[in-house]
């Protein structure tokens, strides 16, 4: 599948906004949030506007986004409707929360219940997400049980990370910051690992046999594609990438999601210097560009069965 | 609404695409064009048409495959166009309403004036049937012609869809597939008219038909339609021996 960058900022910048704003909704149901007012501005601040980019460049990918009221309108049958009614509902909760908390420099009482309310909206935004692949049938890569798992865990690390990086550059060290980014990198890791292995070792039922019918004659083999050059369809669906630069970047996804974020954490923890500050939002910067690697190859190692029409043998 | 009709009517209008008689000419792919340019689905635009990099949308394209090896292998010439699934996912996923299948004749279309342009739907086709149309910024695919099938304004030999009029060889048939008795289900049922993708679940209304089975030749012996091109040139009187009895048995 072609990897469109307005889709790929999209789902990492809007799925961290998310996952900070989970964290900071439990974190506040906890009762382990600082009310600090200017800490309540830069995490809010930084989890509302990455969602908010990341919807706005969402918007880009549209051939009319100015009759994007629309999309609301499908929410029983689609989950592209669904994510975008509960990405809206999300603001009303997050915005009295930020209400509380920037405004009246409170994260109990009230306000915490609009934290959790933000919390649990927010989570169902990123599953929707994580749905609307997990449900497209021609894409095999995409429709197996580990991509809505992948969504999640990866907007709850990407956010932990920028979590700690937050509280460490405002003075809030605690041993609790850390601690949630570490457990929730191993989920992310492990499934991310597992997701790999799974495409790596599974194919799409479909093949050129059953695309055409004609297995009963024998192996099917494109002779005359029914173009002369690239159509929408083999641009959007047949992108391919070598497996040598995907095993590459799979690589390079795993050192700047999982194992540079790892050791800066751990370096940071515990102390309160503005080097641990430093590490920590290096480390929250190295999984960024991680989840970005690891969100491009999602697409770009994605094969669609249409290409079976046009020359592939498996999808 | 991109929610599928409730209740569909027994109505399922669809083609019966016959391989065996396809010859590849492209001619339904280019009335397809042709008709679709100024239809409801108008217009069909063409970038860079005359350039070194055409492009365009088009409902219908015409592949070749090759199928099987040697002596048994087939050439088969395989027009490829929107199915008019009866599990159409391209309709739910869409989030506006724009994709909708009609509940009065199973007809599957896109509401050019709903439709944002997300292509998602595109997505979620297995046969590649929607192209998007990046000057309007909408989806746009096959109509079944539902500007002919139902014009009044046509005489009624002309109410079928344009690929299948324009097809020298008859091998696009038109008609409702969810009448048994319907000639072209009974097409279906005679020569085993298949789904393509059936793994997909999509229930395509459109089904194909496979290629007859290959005449054995060898078997066939003398007099055969067709002679071996090794076979050695005849010489003198046997040649016109051979040239009379060709010419007598015309
Ligand atoms: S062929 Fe594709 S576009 Fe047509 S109804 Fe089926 S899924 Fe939808
Ligand atoms: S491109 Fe248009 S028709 Fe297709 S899913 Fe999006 S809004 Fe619906």
């Amino acid at each position: 599948m072609h990897p469109a960058y307005s889709v790929i900022f999209f789902t990492t910048a809007s799925g961290m906004g998310y996952g900070l704003l989970i964290l900071l909704g439990v974190l506040a149901q906890a009762e382990m949030l600082p009310a600090s007012r200017l800490l309540g501005l830069a995490s809010l601040g930084i989890a509302l506007s990455a969602v908010t980019f990341g919807l706005l460049s969402s918007m880009r990918h549209l051939g009319r986004p100015e009759r994007v009221l629309r999309a609301y309108t499908q929410w029983r049958s689609s989950w592209l409707s669904r994510e975008g009614v509960l990405a809206t509902m999300t603001y009303v909760p997050a915005g009295l929360f930020a209400a509380g908390w920037i405004g009246f420099g409170d994260v109990g009482g009230i306000w915490r219940f609009c934290g959790l309310a933000a919390a649990v909206l927010a989570g169902c935004t990123v599953y929707s997400t994580g749905m609307i692949y997990a449900t497209l049938r021609p894409i095999h890569a995409w429709c197996n049980r580990w991509v809505v798992p992948t969504y999640l865990s990866l907007a709850l690390f990407t956010g932990a990370l920028w979590l700690n990086a937050i509280l460490l550059l405002f003075g809030h060290a605690t041993a609790a910051a850390p601690l949630v980014v570490l457990l929730t990198l191993l989920p992310a890791l492990y499934i991310k690992w597992r997701y790999w292995r799974f495409i790596g070792s599974t194919r799409a039922t479909s093949t050129p046999e059953t695309a055409t019918g004609l297995g009963p004659i024998g192996k099917v083999r494109l002779l005359d594609p029914p173009r002369t050059q690239t159509t929408y369809v083999t641009r959007e669906m047949g992108y391919r990438i070598a497996r040598k630069h995907a095993a590459k970047l799979r690589r390079y996804g795993y050192v700047f999601l999982f194992a540079i974020p790892f050791v800066l954490t751990v370096a940071a923890a515990g102390t309160a210097s503005w080097m641990a500050a430093g590490a920590a939002a290096a480390a929250a910067l190295s999984g960024s560009v991680g989840v970005v690697v690891e969100r491009w190859l999602f697409f770009a190692e994605a094969k669609h069965v249409v290409t079976l029409y046009h020359g592939a043998q498996a999808a | 609404m991109t929610s599928l009709p409730r209740d569909p009517g027994p109505k399922k209008l669809g083609l019966v695409i016959d391989l065996d008689t396809c010859v590849g000419c492209h001619a339904c792919a280019l009335s397809c064009k042709e008709w679709n340019a100024g239809g409801v689905a108008a217009p069909l635009p063409d970038w860079d048409p005359y350039g070194a990099e055409p492009d365009g949308v088009w409902f219908n394209r015409v592949h070749a495959f090759e199928a099987g090896d040697g002596a048994d292998g087939r050439t088969v010439h395989f027009p490829r166009s929107c199915l008019h699934c009866d599990e159409p996912a391209c309709v739910t996923v869409c989030p506006t309403g724009a994709s909708y299948k009609r509940q009065e004749d199973g007809i599957v279309l896109v509401d050019e004036d709903l439709c944002i342009g997300c292509k998602l739907c595109s997505w979620a086709c297995p046969y590649g049937a929607r192209e998007y149309d990046h000057d309007a910024g909408v989806m746009k695919k096959c109509t079944l012609c539902i500007d002919r099938i139902y014009n009044t304004n046509l005489p009624e030999a002309e109410r079928v869809p344009a690929c299948v009029a324009a097809c020298p060889t008859s091998a696009r048939h038109f008609g409702d597939l969810g009448d048994p008795e319907s000639p072209v289900a009974r097409l279906v049922a005679e020569r085993g008219g298949y789904d393509l993708m059936p793994e997909m679940d999509y229930r395509p209304v459109n089904k194909y038909l496979p290629p007859r089975p290959k005449h054995d030749h060898a078997a066939s012996g003398p007099g055969s339609a067709v002679s071996p091109v090794t076979e050695p040139e005849p010489e003198g009187e046997s040649r016109f021996l051979r040239w009379l009895d060709a010419t007598l048995s015309r």
